[in-house]
C-alpha cells in the first residue's frame, strides 16, 4: 500500500520563485536558473511512491536537496509547486490545523545532531511530543518510559543529554520520534554524525526494530553503503533531482548513468551482493536418470572436472567426481550413486558475499546454493566470486 | 546658505501636541505609577532594616555564596548606619519598578524581534538611539507628560534602561539552535509552546544577563532622575552637588554603588 506520494514536486528558494519555476518548465537546468534569477532549485519535479512499512533511503551528496525533500514531508518546508500526499491526503492544502494534527500524530523526526533539549532530562525529551499535546502526565512518563526501554535505555531516564555518548543521544532522539507512535519515521542522516562502529550497530538495531514496529521509514543518508544495507529501496539525489530509484541491488548492477555508476565505484560490493548475484550456472546430473558414461561425457563436454547431482525436482544430492566414475566404469558399474559425496558447503541464495569468502576458501569444492527447499540454484565458484566483485554483478543463471 | 532645519521646532511641536491632547492619559499613568512607586517604597520601609539586611544576606549566601553574602551584610549595615537607608529604600523601589516595567515591555519586544525580521531592522536602530542620546534629554518630556516627581523619573530611566532587555532577549532567542527549534516544529509545537517550551528556557541565561544590564542602567539614572524630583538616593547626591556639600554627595554616590554590586551579584548568580 501506497503511504507517501510525491507528484512533481519542485522546491525553489528565493524571493519569487515564479520566474524560476517558469524556466524549469521550460527544462533549464539548475545553474542557468541561479545564473538568471538567483534562485536555487532545492527539489526538482521529484515524483516517487513510498509503501507502507518499507525503508526508503533517499542518498546524495551535500548540496543534492535531500534534506529539503524529507522536510516538504512534514513541511518543514513549504513546497513551491506539486502535490505530497500522504495516506491520500495532500498535505500542501493543510491547513495550520491540520498540519500540526498531522506532524503530532503521523510523524517523528530524528535530527543529525539529535537535537535534544539540554536542559531537560532524557525522559522529559521523550515526553516532549506527548507533552504538547496534551497528554496527560502519567500516561507521559509510561510511554517515555517504554521508548526508552526500546531503544536499550533503560534506567537512563535522569540523565541530562550532556552526560551521554553521541550514540546514546541518538538512541534518545529515536525514542522521542518513536513515542508518539508514529506511521512515518523521518530520518535526516540521523547516524552521519556517529563514529563508524556505533554507527554499524544503529543501523543494525534500526533494522531489528523495524522488524518489530514495521513502520514506514524515510531515511536521508549521503553514505552509499549505509544507503545499501539499510534501504529497501534507494533513491539517489542530484542538483535536487532524483536520477534513480531502485532497490540496492538494482542500483549497483544497472546504475542508469554516469552519476550513480561514479558513485558505486567505490562501493564496496562484498557487502552488497548475495550469493544469488554472483552464483553460476551447475553442471548437474540426474543421479535416477543418468549413469556413469553419461556423467564422463557431460564432463567432458561442459570442461569441468565434477557435477552436481540431483534428483528429478532439482533438490540437490552431492556431487561426484571425474576420478570415481572412472573408477566405477572400469568395475563395470553404471549406476552413480557409489561416487556420490554428500558432504558438501551449501549457503541459501540471500547470504552476503562478506559470508562467503571462508567457505569457498576452506573448500575444494564448489559452494552450491540451494533454497530453503533444498533446491538447487547455482553453484559459486572460485571464478565467480572474483569476477562477480569485478563487475559489480552475477551472470544470469536461468 | 542652507536654512536651519527645524529639527528642535518639529520635535518641541509633537511634545506639545502629545501633552495638550493626550493629558489625561498621562495624568492617568501618572496617577497609578504614582501609587504603584509609593506602596511598593512604603512596603520595603515596613520591613525593619536589620530583618530586610539578614535576609537579603541569606539570599546571598544561597545564591551567591559566602563572600557575597559578607559583602551584602556589611554594605547593607553601612548603608544603614550612614542613615540612608529610607531613601536608599526608594531608589530601590524605582529601580525594581523600572525594571518591572522594562521586562514587562522589553522582553516581549525582544521575542517580536528575534522573530520578525523587519521588526528587527525597525527597532535596533531606534534602541541605539535610546542609548545614546544623553540621558538628561529624556527629562524635558517626561516633565512634560507627567510633571516633577517619581514617575517622570521613572520614565526617563525606563527609556534609558530597557534596551539591554529587549537586545539580549532578542539575542538569546535567534541564538537557540535551528535544529531545536526544527525538531519542536517537527513534533507539531504551536508557536506558543515552542516559545514557551523551547526558546525562553534556552535563551533564559541571555535574557537574565539583559535583565542584570537593565538594573545596572536604571541604578546610573538615580542621580539624574532626582533632578527632577525623583527622591530616593539621587537626591543626597544631588543635594550635595547643588551646595557643594562634598561628604553628603560622597555618602550617596557610595550607598547607590552598594546598592549596585549587591543587585548585580544576585541578578548574576540568578542567570548562571
Amino acid at each position: 500500500m501506497v503511504k507517501i506520494r510525491f507528484e512533481d514536486v519542485v522546491k525553489i528558494f528565493g524571493n519569487n520563485p515564479k520566474t524560476a519555476l517558469e524556466m524549469l518548465k521550460q527544462g533549464k537546468n539548475k545553474d542557468e536558473i541561479l545564473e538568471k534569477t538567483k534562485h536555487v532549485i532545492g527539489v526538482n519535479k521529484a515524483s516517487f511512491e513510498v509503501n507502507e512499512g518499507e525503508i526508503f533511503v533517499v542518498m546524495g551528496l551535500s548540496g543534492s536537496g535531500k534534506s529539503t525533500l524529507i522536510r516538504c514531508i512534514n513541511r518543514l518546508i513549504d513546497v513551491t509547486s506539486g502535490s505530497i500526499f500522504i495516506d491520500g491526503e495532500d498535505i500542501t492544502k493543510m491547513n495550520k490545523e491540520e498540519l500540526t494534527a498531522l506532524r503530532r500524530k503521523k510523524m517523528g523526526m530524528v535530527f543529525q545532531k539529535f537535537a535534544l533539549l539540554p536542559n531537560r532530562t532524557i525522559q522529559e525529551n521523550v515526553q516532549y511530543g506527548l507533552e504538547i499535546q496534551g497528554v496527560d502526565i502519567e500516561t507521559q512518563i509510561k510511554k517515555a518510559r517504554e521508548a526508552l526501554d526500546l531503544v536499550g535505555l533503560k534506567g537512563w531516564y535522569d540523565s541530562y543529554p550532556h552526560e551521554l555518548s553521541g550514540g546514546m543521544q541518538q538512541r534518545v532522539g529515536l525514542a522521542r520520534a518513536l513515542a508518539v507512535e508514529p506511521d512515518i519515521l523521518l530520518m535526516d542522516e540521523a547516524f552521519s554524525a556517529l563514529d563508524p562502529l556505533i554507527r554499524k550497530e544503529m543501523q543494525d538495531e534500526l533494522l531489528d526494530l523495524q522488524n518489530k514496529m514495521n513502520k514506514t521509514i524515510i531515511f536521508i543518508t549521503h553514505d552509499l553503503d549505509e544507503a545499501l544495507k539499510i534501504g529497501d529501496r534507494i533513491a539517489l539525489m542530484k542538483d535536487g533531482e532524483i536520477v534513480q530509484i531502485g532497490t540496492p541491488e538494482d542500483i549497483l548492477n544497472n546504475p542508469n548513468n554516469d552519476y550513480v555508476a561514479r558513485f558505486v565505484e567505490d562501493v564496496d560490493v562484498s557487502k552488497v551482493l548475495t550469493a544469488e548475484d554472483i552464483m553460476i550456472k551447475p553442471v548437474t546430473i540426474d543421479y535416477k536418470k543418468d549413469g556413469c558414461r553419461v556423467g564422463l561425457r557431460k564432463m567432458e563436454k561442459e570442461g569441468v572436472s565434477n557435477l552436481f547431482v540431483i534428483d528429478r525436482s532439482r533438490k540437490l544430492i552431492g556431487y561426484v567426481v571425474a576420478d570415481d566414475l572412472s573408477e566405477l566404469v572400469k568395475k563395470g558399474e553404471s549406476n552413480i550413486e557409489p561416487a556420490i559425496q554428500k558432504e558438501i558447503p551449501t549457503v541459501s541464495p540471500d547470504t552476503k558475499l562478506t559470508n562467503i569468502f571462508h567457505l569457498i576458501a576452506e573448500s575444494r569444492v564448489p559452494v552450491a546454493v540451494v533454497d530453503e527447499d533444498n533446491t538447487l540454484k547455482g553453484i559459486i565458484i572460485r571464478g565467480s566470486v572474483i569476477s562477480g566483485l569485478v563487475r559489480g554483478g552475477g551472470e544470469d543463471v536461468s | 546658505m542652507l536654512a536651519k532645519l527645524p529639527v528642535g521646532d518639529a520635535v518641541e511641536a509633537s511634545i506639545d501636541f502629545l501633552t495638550d491632547n493626550f493629558r489625561f492619559i498621562f495624568r492617568g499613568v501618572s496617577s497609578v505609577f504614582e501609587i504603584f512607586l509609593n506602596g511598593l517604597e512604603g512596603l520595603l520601609l515596613l520591613i525593619p532594616a536589620f530583618i530586610f539586611i539578614i535576609a537579603i544576606s541569606a539570599l546571598a549566601f544561597k545564591l551567591a555564596g559566602k563572600p557575597v553574602a559578607i559583602f551584602t551584610l556589611a554594605g547593607l549595615f553601612l548603608v544603614y548606619n550612614l542613615e540612608l537607608w529610607e531613601p536608599a529604600m526608594s531608589t530601590l523601589a524605582m529601580v525594581l519598578s523600572a525594571t518591572f516595567v522594562s521586562i514587562i515591555f522589553g522582553v516581549p519586544l525582544g521575542i517580536l524581534s528575534a522573530k520578525k525580521e523587519k521588526f528587527r531592522r525597525i527597532i535596533m536602530p531606534i534602541l541605539d538611539f535610546m542609548q545614546t542620546m544623553p540621558a538628561f534629554v529624556y527629562l524635558i518630556p517626561a516633565i512634560s507628560f507627567f510633571g516633577m516627581g517619581k514617575v517622570p523619573g521613572l520614565f526617563a530611566t525606563v527609556i534609558f534602561a530597557i534596551p539591554p532587555s529587549i537586545r539580549l532577549t532578542s539575542l538569546g532567542i535567534q541564538q537557540v539552535p535551528e535544529d531545536l527549534v526544527e525538531a519542536a516544529d517537527a513534533f507539531g509545537s504551536t508557536s506558543m509552546q515552542k516559545l514557551t517550551k523551547v526558546q525562553i528556557p534556552l535563551a533564559m541565561k541571555t535574557i537574565m544577563a539583559g535583565i542584570n544590564q537593565t538594573i545596572m542602567l536604571s541604578l546610573s539614572m538615580v542621580v539624574i532622575s532626582a533632578m527632577i524630583g525623583a527622591g530616593g538616593l539621587g537626591r543626597e547626591v544631588w543635594m550635595g552637588i547643588q551646595r557643594l556639600w562634598i561628604g553628603t554627595a560622597f555618602e550617596g554616590g557610595l550607598a547607590v554603588v552598594i546598592l549596585a554590586m549587591v543587585l548585580d551579584k544576585l541578578t548574576q548568580s540568578v542567570s548562571k
